[in-house]
């Protein structure tokens, strides 16, 4: 391949600011600024899918872009901050972990992810497989975000940052899934968001609340 | 044609009750297209066994034995099921527990369901098998919370997440399998998600790129059958949303969950050369038998009691697959039917005997028998039959299990043994005080649909005696295509 290092440097450069702003939403507890980071997080995503659909000429990553563009960027954000709106939650400030201790924790993440990534960027054969590494790390701090959290809309956040990565991972690997794929994925995560809408209603309706702690009397029978 | 037929129905049923799902005659209007869509899982079975496997639509869709088997199961526990929920729903609608609305939803989901777990079990593409899982977690999300109590809305909310995390574990595993698939099937990008064409090529899968593929795909599929430790949204999910909902969680879709588990292990164990993904299959499945069994005792609500019995059939059904082999994969399959059809008999009559009871704390159950002869029955031939008494089909498929276990395995033949023990030891003694004695219950404005149990009870009593040997024929080629061992 007769490449052009400039454009596949600045699909790089995102994948790291994606990566710094996995570390953004560990630390974040505004949840207001959480779900800007989320968008923030799509739209790099959107710039990189571009930036590997010229480079590639794959007609279909134009088309996942778009997708990217409409769902991520948009749309879903745009839900959130509604709820967050009419639901009143603002801050999620009492973790599992103080921010620092978060912060350790992921940093041995990432080096997990790495080691995890490797034998999958060996087998891969795409110019931006070094990249891949840095997907596995943010889908692992997604989920160490979900974990750490005791919010909902926190947790909803860390569920869609972890689709970010697993995305990004298929884009770093196989220029993206089949379209067919990707379109049944985009169906799936909007449906899970607008029934988590009508949910998070409910939640509120009972509970008055939406703090995840209501949410543990159903332990095993005492 | 009749596939068709089969997707169609239900997608078309979903979209008619949304709109009139409250109406007077929608409980039959349910029934009727699952009894459509029944019949065209027949039709499509009988096309399969007399012309072989099929591909449809640019091989997007194939039916080979192994899964017609269990669509005409799901569309037949599908229809009991429904015909179950024509009193029962009214019945709760009478005691006021849920509002036309949510009637209305319930339809709808119910339908559509059906038809996300039908697509999961006939794609040939893995990403859209994915697609399927995901969007029978979401059909039934709202299902569970329907009647919007805090407990309800905490099952919900733990099956939501919880299987959201699992299942995105599981897309990661597909895309590890995509991009070593993507080597060898070039990058068309339209064949490296297809089954058959992977099948055809697995001897040369990269295999650590694979081993690592299987391990996020259990993890995620294996989330949604139940293996512990993975576990905990179940028994909530079942105990808190309406009894017909629970039977079809339990019946239905822990079977389509592993058969989304079985058929990546073809393809990972065919390139592995290596007993990895066995043995995973293996241990996740004496870990939920044993754990589960040891659970049981700690179970006071009736519907838990029996979601944490189906966590413990899973098990014995992933122990199978994970033994591999002929008579092994014969036993799962046939324990899949068996307890399909044996683990929603028993919530249907729990259904009715909750209702009765107007609670779900077993303590305050009592004497069934009394007050109605065929719910106290159904529950306690069903319970037997759930513990593996023979004459039934439990039991043919549990001795099967256990003797290759013995051959095979014999490490773990005590452990299975051992477990089998506690758990009749348990759910027994329970089952015995709720049905005989003293009775606390009442009589119910609707008389319940019992012909459903007896029908699923019959079938499984004819397994435990005589397989039908087209029956017996369609099970081993199943199990052939499985491999394994």
């Amino acid at each position: 391949m007769a490449a052009t290092p400039f454009v596949l440097q600045l699909v790089n450069s995102l994948a790291a600011l994606l990566l710094l702003l996995s570390f953004a939403m560990l630390a974040q507890r505004r949840v207001v600024t959480l779900v800007n980071l989320l968008a923030l997080q799509g739209a790099i995503l959107c710039a990189a899918t571009l930036l590997l659909a010229w480079r590639t000429g794959e007609h279909h990553l134009y088309l996942s872009a778009v997708l990217t563009l409409a769902l991520k960027v948009i749309l879903l954000p745009w839900l959130l901050h509604r709820l967050i709106r009419r639901l009143d939650v603002y801050w999620d400030t009492d973790t599992l972990l103080n921010t620092s201790g978060t912060m350790m924790v992921g940093l041995l993440v990432v080096v997990f992810a790495f080691g995890l990534a490797q034998p999958i960027s060996a087998l891969a054969s795409t110019a931006t497989r070094s990249a891949i590494g840095i997907a596995v790390a943010v889908i692992l701090l997604a989920f160490l975000t979900m974990i750490t959290r005791r919010k909902a809309m926190s947790q909803v956040v860390g569920f869609l940052s972890m689709e970010n990565g697993l995305f990004f991972g298929a884009m770093s690997a196989t220029y993206g899934m089949p379209m067919i794929v990707e379109l049944g994925v985009a169906l799936d995560v909007l449906v899970a968001m607008l029934v988590l809408g009508v949910f998070f209603f409910q939640i509120r309706e009972q509970f008055d609340s939406l703090d995840l702690e209501h949410l543990e009397t159903l332990k095993e029978e005492t | 044609m009749e596939f068709v037929f089969l997707l169609g129905t239900p997608l078309l049923g979903a979209i008619m009750l949304a709109g009139f799902g409250a109406r007077r005659w929608a409980p039959e209007a349910n029934a009727g297209f699952s009894l459509a869509t029944f019949a065209a899982a027949v039709a499509l079975a009988v096309r399969v066994i007399a012309a072989g496997n099929l591909t449809v639509a640019h091989e997007q869709f194939f039916i080979d034995p192994f899964n017609v088997f269990l669509v005409a199961l799901t569309a037949f526990v599908g229809l009991t099921t429904a015909l179950f929920s024509r009193p029962y729903m009214r019945i709760e609608m009478d005691h006021g527990r849920i509002s036309e609305g949510r009637l209305r939803l319930y339809h709808s989901m119910y339908q559509l369901f059906i038809a996300t777990m039908l697509i999961a079990l006939t794609t040939n593409n893995l990403g859209l098998l994915w697609v399927a899982m995901e969007a029978a977690t979401l059909s039934t999300v709202l299902l569970v919370t329907l009647y919007r109590t805090p407990a309800s809305l905490e099952a919900g909310w733990k099956y939501f997440i919880l299987c959201g995390v699992g299942i995105a574990q599981a897309l990661f595993g597909t895309i590890l399998l995509y991009i070593a698939a993507e080597k060898v099937l070039g990058a068309e990008g339209v064949s490296a998600l297809l089954w058959t064409h992977l099948n055809a090529v697995k001897g040369q899968l990269e295999p650590r790129v694979l081993s690592l593929a299987f391990a996020f795909l259990l993890v995620g599929y294996g989330t949604k059958v139940g293996l512990a430790p993975l576990h905990n949204w179940l028994p909530d999910a079942h105990a808190e949303g309406p009894t017909p909902i629970s039977a079809v969680l339990s019946g239905l879709l822990l079977n389509v969950a592993i058969y989304a588990v079985v058929r990546c292990k073809v393809l990972i164990e065919g390139s592995l050369h290596s007993p990895l993904p066995s043995q995973m299959l293996m241990g996740f499945g004496l870990l939920s038998v044993t754990l589960a069994a040891f659970l049981l005792w700690r179970q006071r609500d009736i519907k838990r009691l029996f979601a944490y019995s189906s966590i413990e059939h899973m098990g014995i059904i992933a122990f199978a697959f994970g033994m591999g082999g002929a008579v092994a994969n014969f036993a799962a399959l046939l324990h899949m039917t068996v307890h399909s059809l044996t683990k929603s008999a028993i919530f249907f009559t729990v259904g009715h005997a909750a209702q009765k009871s107007g609670t779900q704390i077993m303590d305050r159950i009592r004497g069934l028998m009394t007050v109605s002869p065929t719910i106290g029955w159904g529950l306690m031939i069903g319970s037997l039959a759930i513990l593996g008494m023979p004459p039934f089909g439990v039991f043919a498929s549990e001795f099967l299990i256990l003797t290759t276990a013995m051959r095979e395995q014999p490490w773990a033949a005590p452990i299975l043994l051992l477990a089998l023990g506690v758990a009749f030891a348990a759910i027994f003694g329970r089952v015995q005080s709720m049905v005989f004695g003293e009775t606390t219950a009442k009589r119910l404005p609707h008389s319940p649909a019992l012909l459903p149990v007896f029908v699923h009870l019959a079938i499984v009593l004819l397994l435990g005696l005589f397989i039908p040997p087209y029956l017996a024929g369609w099970y081993r080629a199943a199990a052939q295509l499985i491999g394994g061992g």
